[in-house]
């Protein structure tokens, strides 16, 4: 078992932070080589401040008109995704993790708040879940990569909350834990889970076309 | 309503579609969707399929899943579901059956309104998608028949309407000599080099609606504008190509307005009230031939008119009285912003503006532009189907008390006119210009 919790937390860690920043980074690289060799035009439509305006009215709770269409899912998805990043960074256990490992640490959250968030990202996913099965529009465009995607994202909060507060089989539910947050990291710059470094480039040239040629609102 | 939206199972053949079927192979297919996926296309098209993560919130943006009582299969991300997502996955390989449905949903189910851009959160541009698959269906030969037909006419003849070249100086001069009926003095100046305005309008106004050719002369004349319109090719701003994927035809018809321009020695263009050209000329044909912005600045005629009123160049006698109501077209709306100005105008023309909702960036499209409406009869009722939401938005205005509806856009207008009619909303459709030419002062004659 401890021969198993080294490897999981030493060389496995190793391997899923530089996987998830490298792959972050190449895919970055190789989008802006793309752009240069082939539509090399974007940059020059470009705009800081169109690209911040759009930017920022979507990432407000109802600052769009899309967003207030769908109260529900609106307030649900920006609890997800605050929660999934907070919960994580700012959880005590990995902050003492952190410093024990590097000698400095940062402020956490009260292990209650981030208990409370680690719930909300699991509603999240299940109203996710749900939301894909019972509506239509969103049914027709599922494919089975889409709840492979959903359970990997859930899987480091469930695993988390389970290991916590100590339910069941607490060693395996923390290895399991490390392990399916590692597959998370590594998932995300080699999936659709991508769009937590693209969609605000999207947005941004969305919203710079938007300002600066079309000289209209894009929310 | 007179039509409910309901009755879309039977099938519709389209010559031009059915022509290009016949001749493919699987092979020759894969080969083409690989040099456009692979080869044409860049960062966009994988960064938009990379980063959808198929929430489905761009759905009620779409005016025909909105029509079909959110039938998923409208939605716009479904439209990229049925046609490029099995592109890719499929490295290509799909079957004939599958490209003429592919060419049914990018040609006849959606206007590339891009409305559905505003409602992504992640602001991709579905359009854009929907124009890579009208560009490997152009390739493969299978582009609809009638807006084919107009691709042609532009190819050919430099026109969207087969005007050929003695005609169009003909048409001009009958017009003058008409409205010289009116004004004596009136010219519509042909080949005046220097003069600050080249007027260009769509191949439609010299075929069938040569009377706002007359509108727009009165306008300049009484106004007083130094303008010109040139005898030769490159009058047309229209440009239907654009909406084929013939990117080639689209460049070359662009080059020819602009140089026509030039040649004339004009500081702006401005046009008649059409959408797609602004579009084509503003935006698209531009950045085809290498410019940022176009080389010669493009003035639509809401922005044109706008001008002519703030300066006082003309001036309303008597505003015009029955209630109206504004359509905002998404070519030049969501494509140009000019909604605020298109209000201003309204007001200062009209005793009364009804507003219909939803308005400005966010009206429902007209479902004739994107080259819908271009693809002719076999999909006229279709058109007429998938847009009941937008009867239902007139009718809300109407309700209100609008009688008339300004649309200032071609397409549009003839698009909400088929609407009007299959829905029976008795609403009388006009241009900006219509009404200017109603209400203006003008010399007495």
């Amino acid at each position: 078992m401890h021969a198993i919790y080294g490897w999981v937390t030493g060389p496995l860690t190793w391997i899923a932070f530089l996987l998830f920043f490298g792959g972050l980074l190449y895919r970055l690289v190789q989008l802006l080589i793309l752009v240069r060799r082939k539509e090399p035009f974007i940059f020059s439509y470009m705009s800081l401040k169109y690209s911040l305006r759009s930017i920022l009215h979507w990432i407000l709770p109802f600052g769009t008109v899309n967003w207030r269409l769908h109260p529900v899912m609106t307030i649900v998805t920006f609890a997800f995704h605050i929660c999934l990043l907070v919960a994580p960074v700012f959880l005590m256990a990995h902050a003492i993790l952190f410093e024990e490992a590097w000698g400095f640490g940062w402020p956490s959250l009260p292990d209650v708040a981030a208990d409370w968030m680690t719930l909300i990202v699991i509603a999240g996913a299940v109203f996710f879940l749900v939301r894909r099965i019972v509506r239509p529009e969103v049914r027709f465009v599922t494919s089975t990569s889409d709840y492979v995607l959903l359970a990997v994202v859930a899987a480091p909060f469930v695993t988390g909350f389970i290991a916590y507060h100590q339910l069941f089989a607490y060693r395996w539910m923390l290895v399991a834990h490390i392990v399916s947050g590692q597959v998370m990291l590594v998932a995300i710059p080699f999936t659709r889970l991508v769009h937590m470094l693209f969609a605000p480039l999207t947005r941004a040239y969305t919203g710079s076309e938007f300002g600066g040629v079309r000289h209209a609102v894009d929310w | 309503m007179a039509q409910p939206a309901k009755s879309e199972a039977k099938q519709i053949v389209d010559n031009g579609i059915e022509k290009g079927a016949a001749g493919l192979t699987e092979d020759r297919i894969q080969a083409v969707i690989n040099r456009v996926i692979k080869g044409e296309s860049g960062a966009r098209l994988k960064v938009y399929v990379d980063t959808c993560v198929h929430c489905g919130l761009c759905s009620e943006a779409c005016h025909y899943y909105l029509s079909h009582d959110k039938d998923p299969r409208y939605s716009p991300v479904a439209k990229v579901k049925q046609t490029l997502w099995e592109m890719i996955r499929r490295k290509g390989r799909v079957s004939v059956d599958f490209m003429r449905r592919a060419a049914e949903i990018v040609h006849t189910e959606c206007n590339l309104c891009k409305r559905c851009a505003m409602y992504c959160p992640f602001g991709i541009d579905i359009a854009y998608l929907m124009m890579v698959v009208r560009r490997i269906v152009h390739l493969l030969g299978m582009t609809p028949q009638y807006i084919q037909d107009t691709a042609h006419s532009h190819a050919a003849v430099s026109n969207q309407m087969w005007v050929k070249p003695d005609e169009w100086p003909d048409t001009l001069q009958w017009q003058e000599e008409e409205a010289r009926g009116e004004i004596p003095t009136l010219r519509i100046p042909l080949e005046k080099e220097g003069a600050d305005i080249m007027y260009s309008v769509i191949g439609p106004e010299p075929k069938f609606q040569a009377q706002l050719i007359y509108q727009a002369a009165v306008i300049m004349d009484v106004a007083g504008v130094n303008w010109t319109m040139p005898a030769t090719a490159g009058w047309d701003n229209s440009d239907m190509a654009m909406f084929t994927g013939d990117n080639e035809v689209m460049g070359r018809i662009k080059r020819e307005h602009y140089e026509t321009a030039a040649r004339l020695r004009v500081r702006r263009i401005v046009m008649g009230e059409c959408g797609h050209a602004f579009r084509s000329v503003y935006d698209v044909g531009n950045r085809w031939l290498g410019w940022r912005i176009p080389p010669i600045p493009i003035i639509h005629a809401i922005e044109f008119y706008h001008e002519l009123l703030t300066a006082g160049k003309i001036r309303v006698a008597k505003k015009f009285k029955t209630p109206v109501t504004i359509h905002d077209p998404c070519n030049v709306v969501r494509g140009g912003g000019l909604h605020r100005m298109a209000r201003d105008l309204a007001h200062a023309l009209c005793e009364e503006v009804v507003e219909m909702y939803p308005n400005c960036e966010h009206n429902y499209c007209c479902c004739a532009g994107g080259g819908v409406i271009n693809c002719g009869p076999p999909w006229k009722n279709k058109r007429i189907e998938g847009n009941r939401v937008k009867a239902d938005q007139l009718a809300d205005a109407k309700i209100r008390g609008a009688k008339v509806l300004i649309a200032p856009c071609h397409n549009c207008h003839s698009g909400l006119e088929d609407i009007n009619h299959a829905y029976e909303l008795g609403l009388d459709i006009k241009f900006f210009g219509d009404i200017i030419y109603e209400v203006m002062e003008k010399p007495e004659a």
